[in-house]
């Protein structure tokens, strides 16, 4: 029996039962973001459907399904908060880089 | 060491970890998996910078096939819930259960990238290149072929990651009380999916 093996079954002596979250509604929520980004992406943008507000939605949507991922396939809404806090650094830094890029690229 | 040092340190489980109590490659999987995010992170942000310092950036949805990706998202939705449902499955107790799912999360990754050669071919033929552009801004073609390229790279490394584990699992190395392997696995592979939910609206959709 190896070290992984050990901790594993030591941690289960505890954790008797395996709870499963509804990974089926969460499978349903993001076809249907998907759908929904595919039609806001194919719209035509105008006076009336500005291309910032498509941006925006599209942004959100997919920020959504990269939570809902996270949060319940990754099964980081069951983990302790240090390890979201692991997920989460990389992504705030991302943001970070990319607004203090937007300067030099609107000088260029 | 005195006696009292000795019984001190037997004292602290050697198992223990605070942040991921059930296995230590889960957490050098997360640790990872926030290094690989810079990488791509600094590919979108390099990709927004570009284009919106770009006059003549091409309208992506013209240009690029938003059905077929659209398939290909799809694709990789369903090979993540083929993923959950696997490691459900051994949790459970069920390694045949594991193994059907993780040869459809396997078939769902293989298809994807048979899905994304068409889609690089069709662009190549069509003249889009790693420093030219037939629609605008030659930056494009870098861009697009750098981010989902490493994007190919990894759901390929994910197909032989998958692929090992589930020949494991034939032989019978996995069961209730043994599957921290796979969840390590199924980490790997839905930051797969998460990535590519964020590729394709910035590079598809925007």
């Amino acid at each position: 029996m190896d070290e992984a093996q050990r901790r594993q079954e030591h941690f289960q002596d505890e954790h008797v039962t395996t709870l499963h979250p509804n990974y089926m509604g969460v499978f349903w929520w993001l076809l249907a973001l998907t759908i929904l980004e595919l039609l806001v992406g194919s719209m035509p943008t105008g006076p009336a459907y500005p291309h910032t507000a498509k941006v925006l939605m599209l942004v959100s949507m997919a920020v959504g399904k990269a939570a809902l991922v996270a949060l319940y396939f990754m099964h980081l809404r069951f983990e302790v908060r240090t390890l979201g806090i692991i997920a989460l650094t990389p992504m705030i830094l991302c943001v970070f880089f990319l607004f203090m890029l937007m300067p030099d690229s609107a000088n260029r | 060491m005195s006696q009292a040092a000795a019984v001190g340190h037997a004292a602290v489980d050697t198992y223990e970890s605070p942040l991921t109590p059930e296995s230590w490659s889960k957490l050098a999987m997360w640790i990872f998996l926030a290094g690989d995010a810079m990488s791509f992170g600094g590919l979108l942000a390099a990709y927004g910078a570009l284009r919106y310092g770009s006059p003549n950036w091409p309208v992506p949805m013209s240009v690029l096939g938003i059905f077929m990706t659209g398939v290909m998202t799809f694709l990789l939705i369903c090979s993540s819930v083929t993923m959950v449902k696997a490691l459900a499955a051994i949790q459970d107790g069920d390694s045949r259960r594991m193994c059907m799912f993780l040869g459809l999360t396997i078939l769902g990754g293989i298809t994807f990238l048979v899905m994304q050669a068409f889609e690089w071919t069709h662009l190549i033929h069509e003249g889009l290149g790693l420093s030219q552009n037939p629609w605008g801004a030659s930056q494009f073609g870098t861009t697009f072929f750098m981010t989902t390229g490493f994007h190919g790279c990894h759901v390929f490394g994910g197909v032989c990651y998958l692929t090992t584990i589930l020949i494991q699992g034939l032989r019978g190395k996995y069961s209730r009380t043994n599957w921290s392997s796979v969840e390590t696995l199924g980490l790997y592979w839905h930051f797969v999916d998460l990535v590519w939910i964020l590729v394709f609206t910035f590079v598809y959709l925007v």
